[in-house]
């Protein structure tokens, strides 16, 4: 059970990094808009960026 | 006349030289729309960053400062088929983004926490039936007790704050057994850790903290959407005002922007935004929007106008009044105020709840300590016990019972045109039993159409349609989109208040009054007709044509209504129009309960009357004088062409020439009532069988944590369930 001493700190570590993950991705506004969010994943980047180039 | 635009008033200045604007944009439906406006946006030079936001549909830009007018980009922006106005994020708006922000950060600490405490728990409750030692089931739960204490101080304070200020003012609110459920349980698994027990709750405090949250956020966001909406509405309707700067100067300004004592600029064809008195000029003023009277009404030089009504036909100078007392304005107001602060409250159904649901869970708690202590068990089984029952008594399905519902249903509704602006306004749909409609603009179309088009040969028409783009008269208007000409006659001459003559083809072409294209004759005819329409005269060579223009009643109405009265409403036309306009309307509707000529005053009486009787009111109005009664009837609906003040009062915004949507959302409505009430029997049901499994001392924490997420994934789905019938009535994609 030794392996405790070296799991647990992990497991939380791991935890504590997913919430920070969380918390900056709150931050940074990512979840302001959820509707434009999901499809801007899809957003063809050459397409965006046509009229910038024409 | 080249109007200079001063958006001054919205723009904020940032740092680093930034200047930004937010815009509420008008047309956007899908992720495409999205696109182009940011691509086409950020192809304008100098503009640093375009960022649409398509759940409010906004839109904030953001250029270096001074290097560009702010006009440019709506101008951009129309190029690009999208109507858009800038806006203030409302200081109300500010503060709830900053509530969801720390809903949601309280909601990540708490499902961080529950996750990592439940891989504990589960490891303690797997080691309880095999081989774990009491030292290692200490140390797990002292892990958890580390993880959980800090989580709940931060993740709580919704509830502990709302619990406190409940109690402090000598109420209960559903956030006190919360707050002392959490509290307790938090306490007696710390007290039960220090003396090696076998059980400790931290799971189900945590757990229980994340589906409340859950539930809040919902709420939260429900609101924040419909407020969004509400503000949205407001922006787009929002005007611009060609201002005197000058004796002879004008610019175009936000209504906001404009002052008592300023002269504004009024020509025809366009709608006044603000009170006044006219200084110069005459005209015909259209008053149907503030009144319902159709029939327009001439002005001259030191006339009352009033902000809403349309300028028909001559170019007014109007000294703004901001101070219009004694105005039917002035009562309409005055009538609004006293109706918002009459209106009864709503106690929504989850307050209802609330009330009778807290003392019954502290009283079960307190009952089963005693008895246990009846029959005999230590004050410490007997305390454990009691926190047990509190703890799985907590209201977990129950908080999520209703906001999970009234998120779907508004998601629903949105798809069926109707835009909520008030989250309890589902609950209050589902109890109408009465509507009562406005005549102009609501069982009818806004703007006039021609209704004899098939009477006049079709290439007359069209050129009369061209013919008509050159004036902007209303009735003009009407033939120009009778058949959507788009093309204009060169040489055109408007000859104010009589009408347009062109030359076609060396045909002299005249459009306007009768008496204008010299054809009274055939007007004569027309008006014996149909006495309510207003008659436009084409006369093309020796060829003289009348068109009979009226405002339309919209094209499902009479289905709409008969459909409604089958379901059992009852239906009532309610109209400040004179008796022979609304009569007519509804006869071809069918409806004998009609009231004709009622001044704003009367409608609220008349809503209160119905109130009085038992009846619960759906108020669906346009004009400014519906706002006061739209805030007094128990739930309001507005067309999307209200006036401002008017859908300010109301509680949802529909979308579309139809009335569909009217029925759409009194079915959903009704449905969505019925899987609240499906899901609060669902959290009973889940108490009358988790309570005695507790109050009998075996609610483990294991059960506890079943029960617990079994119930809210159960509510939640059924919540979904609101979505179904959206699907018939969807008519908007986005």
């Amino acid at each position: 059970m030794e392996v405790l001493i070296y799991l647990v700190p992990m497991a939380l570590a791991l935890g504590i990094l997913g919430l920070v993950a969380f918390l900056w991705s709150l931050r940074s506004g990512q979840y302001d808009d959820l509707e434009g969010a999901a499809w801007r994943a899809i957003m063809d980047e050459d397409h965006a960026r046509e009229p910038r180039d024409q | 006349m080249n109007d200079v635009r001063d958006l001054s008033h919205f723009v904020e200045h940032l740092n680093g030289g930034i200047a930004r604007l937010h815009l509420a944009i008008d047309g956007m439906t899908c992720a495409g729309c999205m696109f182009r406006i940011e691509s086409g946006l950020t192809s304008v030079p100098n503009v640093e960053k375009a960022r649409v936001n398509l759940t409010n549909r906004r839109l904030a830009v953001e250029w270096r400062d001074g290097t560009l007018d702010p006009a440019q980009l709506i101008d951009r922006l129309a190029e690009l088929g999208y109507k858009a106005q800038p806006f203030d994020p409302e200081r109300a708006e500010v503060a709830e983004a900053h509530d969801a922000h720390f809903l949601l950060r309280c909601l990540g600490v708490a499902a961080f926490a529950a996750m990592n405490i439940m891989l504990l728990s589960v490891s303690v409750w797997s080691g309880n039936l095999s081989d774990i030692t009491p030292e290692q089931r200490d140390f797990f739960h002292w892990l958890s007790a580390l993880i959980a204490l800090p989580a709940a101080a931060y993740a709580g304070r919704p509830f502990f704050y709302s619990g406190v200020r409940a109690l402090s003012t000598g109420r209960l609110n559903m956030d006190v057994p919360i707050t002392l459920g959490v509290l307790l349980a938090l306490g007696m698994s710390v007290f039960e850790t220090l003396h090696h027990a076998e059980h400790a709750y931290f799971d189900s405090a945590i757990m229980l903290l994340t589906f409340l949250l859950a539930g809040r956020y919902f709420d939260q966001n429900m609101r924040r959407r419909t407020h969004a909406v509400a503000s949205n509405l407001a922006a787009l309707k929002a005007e611009m005002v060609c201002k005197f700067v000058s004796a002879d100067e004008i610019s175009e300004v936000p209504v906001v922007a404009i002052r008592a004592g300023d002269i504004v600029l009024v020509r025809p064809g366009e709608r006044l935004a603000v009170d006044g008195v006219v200084v110069d000029g005459r005209s015909t003023i259209d008053q149907s929007l503030v009144t319902g009277e159709t029939k327009p009404l001439s002005v001259g030089k030191a006339a009352n106008v009033y902000a809403g009504t349309l300028n028909i036909s001559g170019t007014l100078r109007v000294r703004v009044d901001a101070a219009a007392s004694g105005t039917l304005l002035d009562e309409i107001s005055r009538l609004l105020e006293k109706a918002i602060e009459a209106r009864s409250r709503y106690v929504r159904l989850a307050d209802r709840a609330a009330r009778f649901y807290a003392p019954a869970v502290h009283l079960t708690a307190l009952a089963t300590l005693f008895g246990w202590i009846a029959v005999g068990a230590s004050w410490h089984d007997a305390i454990v016990i009691a926190i047990a029952v509190l703890i799985i008594t907590c209201p977990c399905a129950l908080g999520l019972a209703i906001p999970a519902v009234q998120v779907v249903a508004s998601g629903a509704l949105f798809r069926a045109g109707v835009l909520l602006k008030a989250g309890d306004a589902i609950e209050r749909l589902a109890d109408v039993d009465t509507i009562v409609f406005d005549k102009t603009g609501t069982l009818t179309l806004p703007d006039p159409e021609v209704v004899n088009a098939a009477d006049v040969p079709h290439h007359v028409l069209v050129l009369a349609g061209r013919l008509a783009l050159a004036s902007r008269h209303p009735l003009a208007t009407a033939v120009a989109r009778a058949v959507r000409a788009k093309a204009p006659i060169d040489g055109a001459i408007e000859e104010a208040g009589r009408g347009v003559r062109a030359c076609v083809n060396g045909i002299e072409m005249r459009l306007g009054r009768p008496s204008f294209c010299d054809a009274e004759a055939q007007a004569a005819a027309v008006a014996r007709q149909d006495p309510e329409a207003s008659a436009v005269a084409v006369a093309y060579g020796e060829e003289r044509h009348v068109l009979s223009v009226r405002q339309r009643i919209r094209p499902d109405a009479a289905a709409s209504i008969n459909d409604l009265r089958g379901q059992g409403f009852a239906v009532e036309i309610l109209s400040g129009d004179r008796r022979q306009a609304v009569e007519h309307v509804a006869q071809a509707l069918g409806v004998d309960n009609v009231r004709t000529g009622v001044a704003p005053a009367d409608k609220i009486h008349r809503i209160e009357e119905l109130k009085r009787a038992g009846r619960r009111v759906l108020m669906v109005g346009d004009g400014l004088n519906d706002a006061p009664a739209l805030a007094a009837a128990d739930v309001s609906l507005s067309p999307v062409s209200a006036a401002q003040l008017t859908q300010a009062a109301a509680d949802a915004i529909f979308l579309g020439d139809t009335l569909a949507p009217v029925a759409a959302a009194l079915a959903l409505a009704r449905r969505a009532k019925r899987i609240m009430r499906e899901n609060l029997a669902m959290a009973v049901l889940y108490n009358a069988i988790a309570v005695p499994l507790a109050i009998f001392g075996f609610a483990t924490p294991l059960v506890a944590a079943i029960a617990m997420s079994g119930s809210s994934v159960l509510v939640t789905a059924n919540a979904l369930r609101a979505r179904k019938l959206a699907e018939k009535a969807t008519r908007w994609k986005f």
